[in-house]
């Protein structure tokens, strides 16, 4: 087997060594009746060539996005992926090396973290930021949890504009956790009145800019209103090149920032690995949870890096720890990192404006269609559009006709018949003119 | 100062270790911080101008500027290449971490999981659309409950520890819908961190059960902590000393008769995998790491994945979203109803690691079940191997054979001055990364080695060369030596307190005034 360097010399001569009869003897902890002898009913082992041939028929029952004009975003967003990232992220050292607890041998891995942190520092506004949480969805509910413990209160008070994944999956550490959420309905048009449901017990408001129906919004006096009662502000990012256009959540008085960081240097590859952004302020750095790095001197005095902060983190607290992640998402990390690089000021702002550009020329073509209205006035790269019948039908019909029409609310709201006509539609850098032109046509066919 | 002896400090400043004028040493090349660079007026990407379109931003329009460095893309491959060779990776060398399992990561997986088909697919695609990437779902979960001998799996965590969250989530789903209020978890005290911070995190109160003398769990200690307010019990299996539990059967036979649930912490679930069945050890919970056993790349700290596999009993509280067959090929349940009525909510976002799902299938497609199994015999072989061969210039604690990794403890260091920490610096110098250190906790500073089924004995044999004469130079009182180690690596020994007490997470313009101030 290739992936075995062992010979059958060689294992009779480390038996001998051993001083065992067999590997079988090496297992005589298990308890006989677990012993399993016979072979476990699956196909045996098989050739790269077959192994290949196999999975690229299952990839190719799939439709990628890329093949066909391709408008979904709610949380995930395909943009352009320089080929430098992608060739920098396989280098061996990098994607085959562990998380850098021995810093004198992973001083690669330590600095480009440190450099991911200062990137989303600097992006969302805020003073800090962590080495990245799995997703953010899990960073949110990560971001509630951080605020209960900085104020010793125990409710969330959730904007109905949080991506409804996010909601649930706050909720449910919520229920285990002991904790509560106060969810407002999501409502694509009217404004909701977060202030006035913050109280004594707040921990903190979770909003999300530009939100799960694409409203840019300024949150500068619900942080004004939160922290006049003794609350946070938890900021939410879905689409992270928002932030090369729009007023960053740290200018607008938030206290944490979870965010989705996908849009940056990784492709959608069906929802994962993503890569989880958690920033705050510096006050609050110890509550923070998840991998740090910090800068420092060696022996010799030469600057350097480690993880730090680590008495905050399960291997050390056990059960006191502020979280219970150990694994992150480093290596979607790094390809943020060369991405953003690749990027800097004028292409980091440059390629927001092209998303807004497009977003905004292709809200144009669509509400030109009759019966269609987009609801927002004002958006980044995603909007809402009214349909006259249900969306999830609409998209069904348009993929007949090769179009990835948008993300029918319905999809994520399946109970709230209210919704049932609303299409989220997202257009980035990677949609051309040709690809707007070709799905107004094909909606107007279908309406 | 230039900006280029300003990046690298007073390694120029004044120590004179490098000997050289350019601050490198041959291959160690200094690279300074992306934000030390003089950046006006560079770009690594081109984008097109943006197309004439209404601005629909208004107020909420960026004002300043964010401070992000322009670099050109010869730059940025440069600045990247550098910093990857300052680090140890599985491909580089023995990357012996216990409980890490570093083993080789094909690139096989790699080139799989990059088709199109897999990585450029939305996940809110309708089903009609992603037909092939549901497949690869249900496969992998296929292979993961013929493996463990389980009826079911839930496939969305992200990680290890995310899966024992999954797991122990369930477990308080499971009491709830008996009406039962169970606050306690015994976790075993030689358990991975992440065990008792995952109770904490569910709401459980944690209580540990000790080891006995042999490095298992204590069954009577265990036995007698059981009560009607024990939710679960954390072990691992192989346990982190790298010991079968030998009572394992009593010890779930126990666990169920209080009526309580038995989690196994899959971690270690390499030794035994194609060999033995958890299902068949009284396991009712356990997670996976597919970036443990099953060859996903560790990235440098993830992603991973943690699928949980799940006893009857627990499966109907498995988390959405849900892969199942329907009348049209495969179908996603995404809401707490009809047949996932009684899920217990959501982890994260969409469906799962479906990047690492591609990687881990090809990987047991490669090996097929016959391959797994000589898996775990080579990797139980191979830390046996070890073993045996340093049992006389090191010290173990308990007595083998061990199963996939081999734990010693710093007796045979009393005395000497010299300590684990020290070993495992001074291995670097050797060119090997060095072992899991301190961990677990139930014995005396211990050296935790894990080298899996994909080292070579030759590999093998250099190691313990090296560590046998390394015990040596300790007896030898060469301490000296031990507490200057690394001195061949590109930082040697770097201050982890002084780091801790004035944190500097980031890089600032402020700070980088004050550091030149400073010189």
């Amino acid at each position: 087997m290739r992936y075995l360097p062992l010979t059958e010399a060689e294992r009779q001569e480390m038996l001998a060594v051993i001083g065992v009869p067999s590997v079988d003897a090496l297992f005589r902890d298990v308890p006989k009746a677990a012993w399993r002898d016979a072979p476990f009913d699956l196909p045996p082992h098989q050739g790269e060539l077959q192994v290949e041939r196999a999975l690229a028929k299952l990839a190719g029952q799939n439709v990628p996005a890329g093949s066909v004009p391709s408008f979904l975003g709610a949380g995930a967003y395909r943009h352009h992926v320089p080929a430098t990232v992608d060739h920098m992220i396989q280098r061996g050292e990098f994607m085959t090396s562990y998380t850098p607890y021995q810093p004198e041998v992973t001083q690669g891995t330590l600095q480009y973290l440190f450099e991911f942190q200062t990137q989303v520092a600097l992006i969302t506004g805020m003073d800090v930021a962590n080495a990245s949480m799995y997703d953010g969805a899990s960073a949110t509910a990560e971001a509630v949890m951080m605020a209960n413990r900085i104020t010793r209160r125990t409710k969330a008070v959730i904007s109905g504009g949080l991506h409804p994944h996010y909601r649930e999956t706050t909720a449910t550490h919520a229920h285990f956790a002991g904790f509560t959420v106060e969810q407002f309905a999501p409502n694509p048009s009217a404004d909701e009145d977060l202030a006035a449901a913050i109280d004594d017990k707040t921990s903190c408001v979770v909003v999300q800019n530009p939100d799960f129906f694409g409203r840019v919004r300024d949150y500068s006096d619900l942080a004004a209103a939160a922290h006049a009662k003794g609350a946070l502000l938890v900021v939410v990012v879905n689409e992270i090149v928002s932030l090369g256009a729009i007023v960053p959540p740290g200018e607008m008085g938030a206290d944490i920032v979870a965010a989705e960081g996908q849009s940056i240097g990784n492709p959608l590859t069906f929802g994962g690995p993503h890569v989880g952004l958690f920033a705050t302020r510096e006050k609050y750095v110890r509550q923070m949870p998840g991998r740090l790095v910090g800068q420092t001197v060696d022996a010799d005095g030469r600057r350097g890096w480690v993880l730090t902060l680590s008495t905050r983190e399960q291997h050390i607290r056990r059960e006191k720890a502020t979280s219970n992640i150990c694994t992150n998402s480093g290596l979607c990390a790094l390809a943020f990192t060369i991405h953003m690089s690749l990027l800097g000021e004028t292409g980091f702002t440059g390629l927001a404006a092209l998303n807004h550009a497009h977003a905004s020329l292709l809200a144009d073509k669509l509400a030109a269609v009759p019966g269609v209205s987009v609801l927002n006035d004002g958006f980044f790269n995603e909007f809402t559009l009214a349909l006259p019948k249900p969306a999830a039908e609409v998209v069904e019909a348009l993929v007949a006709k090769d179009v990835l029409a948008g993300v029918p609310v319905s999809r994520l709201y399946p109970d709230r018949p209210e919704l049932a006509n609303l299409l989220l539609v997202a257009a980035t850098e990677t949609n051309t003119e040709a690809d707007m032109d070709e799905f107004a046509a094909k909606l107007r066919e279908v309406l | 100062m230039n900006e280029w002896s300003k990046a690298i400090g007073n390694f120029t400043a004044g120590t004179g270790t490098s000997g050289t004028y350019s601050g490198h040493r041959g291959l160690q090349i200094e690279e300074p911080l992306l934000f030390e660079r003089d950046s006006e007026g560079r770009c690594g990407v081109d984008l097109p101008e943006p197309p004439k379109a209404r601005n629909r931003l208004g107020a909420h329009a960026r004002k300043g500027k964010i401070g992000l460095p322009g670099i050109s893309e010869p730059e940025i491959v440069r600045h990247f290449t550098r910093l990857s060779q300052k680090n140890y990776a599985i491909d580089t060398g023995l990357y012996p971490l216990g409980s890490c399992t570093m083993k080789h990561n094909p690139r096989l997986n790699e080139k799989m999981a990059r088709l199109p088909g897999f990585a450029d697919i939305h996940p809110l695609q309708p089903v009609s659309t992603v037909q092939g990437a549901l497949a690869v779902i249900d496969q992998l979960a296929h292979w993961l409950k013929v493996l463990t001998g389980m009826p079911a799996v839930a496939m969305s965590p992200a990680a290890g520890a995310h899966g024992e969250l999954c797991g122990m989530m369930a477990i308080r789903a499971a009491h709830d819908a008996k009406g039962e209020r169970r606050n306690k978890v015994l976790v075993a005290e030689s358990a991975h961190g992440t065990n008792p911070a995952t109770a904490a995190a569910c709401g459980f109160t944690v209580e540990a059960v000790p080891a006995n003398e042999r490095g298992r769990v204590d069954l009577a200690a265990m036995k007698a902590q059981l009560g009607p307010d024990v939710a679960a019990v954390m072990l691992t299996n192989p346990n982190t000393c790298g010991l079968f539990e030998t009572e394992i059967r009593e010890i779930a036979d126990a666990v169920h008769a209080a009526g309580a649930y038995f989690y196994c912490d899959g971690a270690n679930f390499n030794a035994i995998v194609g060999r033995v069945r958890p299902a068949d050890l009284g396991v009712d919970v356990m997670h996976i790491n597919l970036h443990k056993t099953f060859s996903t790349p560790h990235g440098g700290g993830g992603p991973g994945a943690g699928p949980v596999v799940l006893a009857q009993s627990l499966a109907p509280f498995a988390p959405l979203p849900w892969v199942v067959h329907g009348k049209n090929g495969f179908e996603v349940l995404e809401k707490a109803e009809g047949a996932a009525s009684q899920a217990f909510g959501r982890l994260k976002g969409f469906h799962g690691q479906m990047g690492m799902f591609v990687r881990a299938l090809a990987y047991m497609m490669s090996h097929g079940a016959d391959g797994l199994r000589q898996v775990a015999s080579d990797a139980v072989l191979n830390a046996n191997y070890i073993l045996a061969s340093l049992k006389d210039d090191m010290t173990a604690p308990f007595e083998g054979p061990c199963m996939h990794e081999a734990l010693f403890d710093d007796r045979f260091l009393k005395d000497t001055g010299v300590t684990t920490l020290d070993i495992a610096k001074a291995l670097i110098d050797e060119g090997f990364h060095p072992m899991t250190m301190y961990f677990p906790l139930v014995v005396r500073g211990a050296l935790l080695i894990e080298p899996t089924e994909t080292e070579s004995k030759a590999t093998l044999d250099r190691f313990i060369g090296v560590l046998k004469a390394l015990a040596a130079e300790a007896r030898d009182g060469k301490v000296e030596k031990f507490r200057a180690a690394p001195v061949l690596t590109p930082r040697r020994r770097l201050d982890e307190t002084g780091a801790a007490r004035q944190p500097v997470l980031r890089w600032t313009p402020a700070g980088e005034a004050e550091r030149n101030a400073a010189e």
